[in-house]
């Protein structure tokens, strides 16, 4: 499933961000701030309007981003 | 050898959020200078210090990294500087790179990229307080064995929170870290340092947790935003309106204090109504410019800024702008000369451009005096609804439209450019942080050190040219009208008052907008300057330009020229500085004309509207 298909509080753990175009600069940035394999992410809030954007808590910090840009990142859900 | 050689260049750097410029002004104090690097307008801040040695150093403070492989603008300069390769920059002889303890995994990442570089490089792990309040441990020696660099614990905040940082640097010798031992995958790498390092009991503060429950609620987040919004510009006004006369008195005062000491002839004019009643009407804004710059920095300091981002990114980009656009958007109702360079922290070059084309339609403090004067002169001070001042309103109404013609004019433009591209988000929300007072002062001070250079330097310029324009040529002998209308400024008001008569513009605004250009504070001391040499007597002082304002103009005029205040584009150094943001004259010249236009049409309407209803 995709990241962005969390609930506010349920959790997960990353498998992949994928590329939508070659080189992708959005997913090679992903990566960069700790979207690797592997790690646990949580879905912690969503903005106000429309479910956008998502506030996405990977590592010890916390990153705010569009369904676009949250799509990318592939995970398995942890079962609560 | 000259100084600068003797001494040591280091660079900070290190990832957004991790106290990098706190570090830096912990280090340097208040020997800082804030440039530009050449050919582009991302903020140079270099500052100097001395060791307990007597070695003396020069710190560079680089923008903000993830990685160096850049993402935006900022991020080039970064690893530029830190490869040597950034035209007109010395390589720095060392690099300290800045990470928050209590965000290792994100920060040590960036860590382990410049220590790929191979230079001589000194770890420090910066916010050492937090990290023991959250109850986390590091072990900066284990931390240091498996780096192979000196490791470092700063606390940027503390009197001598930077003396071990400063220690390391004071060692003759230096050896570069040991670059071609870094694996290639950098997160793997990342987790076994923290495994073998760090201890951490939650992955996250509690209280920016409960903290954000609140503020990023859907219903009490908006409205909170919205009340925080309010009291800023409520405290913008009826705070410093205080301090504001306390200055204008002084500089009544001393004004008479200084024209009864000089001879009566052209220096006492031009000290007098150029000096005095054009420069001192613009000095009394800076109360309020200061109080604007307290509420943005003690926002920004906390984390709070990109969380109004956060709440606000939905509806920013229905109107084809972003969540990243509201911080320079709400620094430029300060001046929008460090809002359009805070936009090159938007990586989408569209949003980006977005941007830096409606800042300019926030209402900057520059146009607070010619507000301020017109309202005082043409709105009655009435209550209304028994809570609010007519007054008050009508600023606020002029906020607003121009807040409303911005997302307008960003919506039309996403129209016009639809399906190009996707554009992203990707925001850290900071933890929560005490804003610190010594960082606040040095803030502010830079902030009030660029206004008054303003002032002494181009304001007074600009004054003093207006006053011999329009004090010379002096009245033929026998003449009626007023000696201004001979004068140089008085030919030329009159030559361009035609084009302006339809807003119902007389010939003394005309003079005024011209100097007004340089900056838009200038046209109230320009009118004043304008309407002290038309006064007969010479106690004419600025506090009452609004008296002459109100009986010599129609309401017609004065509420059209507050219009024309919302759009016009009468600021050349805002003009400039989109030229160099964009690299072009393009973007500028669209901008110039886009603006002007638009002034035009508004205050045509306005003025025509006016004059139907107020006669």
């Amino acid at each position: 499933m995709k990241l962005c298909d969390l609930a506010v509080g349920e959790s997960g753990t990353v498998r992949t961000v994928e590329d939508n175009s070659p080189a992708d600069p959005t997913a090679r940035r992903l990566r960069d701030l700790g979207f690797v394999g592997g790690e646990r992410v949580r879905l912690v809030a969503r903005g106000p309007i429309g479910r956008e954007p998502l506030l996405v808590q990977v590592g010890f910090t916390r990153f705010a981003l569009r369904i676009a840009e949250a799509g990318r990142v592939r995970i398995d859900r942890t079962p609560s | 050898m000259s100084e600068a050689a003797l001494s040591t260049r280091i660079a900070l750097v290190g990832s957004p959020n991790c106290g990098k410029t706190a570090l830096f002004n912990r280090l340097t104090g208040s020997r800082q200078k804030v440039a530009n690097y050449a050919g582009v307008t991302v903020e140079r801040k270099e500052g100097r210090f001395v060791a307990p040695s007597g070695r003396s150093f020069q710190v560079l403070d680089l923008p903000g990294a993830y990685s160096l492989e850049a993402a935006s603008p900022d991020e080039a300069i970064t690893r530029d500087i830190c490869y040597g390769r950034f035209p007109g920059e010395a390589r720095p002889d060392v690099l300290v790179c800045v990470a928050d303890a209590t965000n290792l995994r994100l920060h040590l990442r960036f860590v382990l990229e410049v220590r790929r570089l191979g230079q001589p490089m000194i770890v420090a792990v910066n916010m050492m307080d937090a990290a023991r309040r959250r109850g986390i441990t590091i072990d900066l020696q284990a931390l240091e064995a498996e780096l192979g660099v000196p490791v470092v614990q700063t606390i940027a905040v503390q009197r001598n929170g930077a003396a071990a940082l400063i220690a390391k640097l004071d060692v003759a010798g230096r050896a570069p870290a040991p670059g071609s031992e870094t694996p290639n995958d950098l997160h793997a790498e990342v987790r076994r340092l923290l495994a073998a390092t760090v201890r951490m009991p939650s992955r996250t503060a509690a209280l920016d947790d409960a903290i954000d429950r609140v503020v990023l609620h859907p219903i009490f987040g908006l409205l909170l935003l919205a009340v925080i919004m309010f009291a800023i510009f409520q405290a913008v006004f009826a705070w410093a309106a205080p301090i504001q006369e306390l200055v204008s008195a002084g500089i009544g005062a001393l004004g008479a204090t200084v024209g009864d000491w000089l001879p009566d002839g052209p220096l006492r004019s031009l000290v007098i109504d150029g000096v005095f009643a054009g420069v001192g009407t613009v000095l009394e804004f800076l109360p309020q410019i200061i109080i604007l710059f307290v509420f943005i920095l003690l926002l920004e300091e906390s984390g709070y800024l990109p969380r109004a981002a956060f709440l606000l990114d939905r509806l920013m980009s229905a109107a084809g702008l972003s969540g990243r656009s509201f911080i320079p958007l709400l620094s430029s109702f300060a001046c929008a000369i460090p809002g359009i360079m805070a936009a090159r922290s938007i990586q989408n070059p569209r949003d980006r451009l977005a941007t830096i084309l409606v800042a300019p339609l926030m209402t900057c403090s520059a146009r607070l005096p010619v507000y301020t004067l017109l309202i005082g002169a043409f709105v009655p001070r009435r209550e209304v609804a028994g809570w609010f001042n007519l007054q008050g309103l009508v600023l606020f109404a002029l906020y607003v439209a121009g807040i409303a013609s911005a997302l307008l004019i960003s919506w039309m433009m996403k129209r016009w450019r639809r399906g190009d591209g996707e554009r992203s988000l990707l925001l850290e929300l900071p933890s929560y942080r005490l804003p610190n007072l010594r960082d606040l002062a040095i803030g502010l001070w830079e902030r009030a050190h660029i206004f008054l250079r303003r002032v002494t330097t181009v304001i007074l310029a600009l004054t003093v040219i207006l006053w011999f324009l329009s004090s010379f040529p002096g009245a033929p002998a026998g003449a009626t009208g007023a000696a201004i209308d001979y004068s140089f400024a008085g030919k030329i008001g009159h030559f361009i008052q035609p084009l302006f008569a339809p807003l119902g513009f007389t010939w003394e605004i005309c003079i005024a907008l011209l100097p007004g250009l340089a900056a838009r504070e200038v046209a109230v001391s320009a009118l004043g300057t304008v309407y002290a040499l038309q006064a007969a007597s010479d106690d004419v002082l600025t506090s009452q330009l609004s008296t002459i304002v109100a009986s010599q103009w129609s309401v017609a005029t004065g509420l059209s020229l507050l219009v024309w205040y919302i759009y016009a584009p009468m600021c050349l150094s805002t003009i400039a500085v989109i030229r160099r943001e964009t690299h072009g004259w393009r973007t500028a010249g669209f901008a110039t004309a886009y603006l002007f236009a638009l002034a035009y049409l508004a205050s045509l309407v306005t003025y025509q509207v006016a004059v139907l209803v107020f006669g």
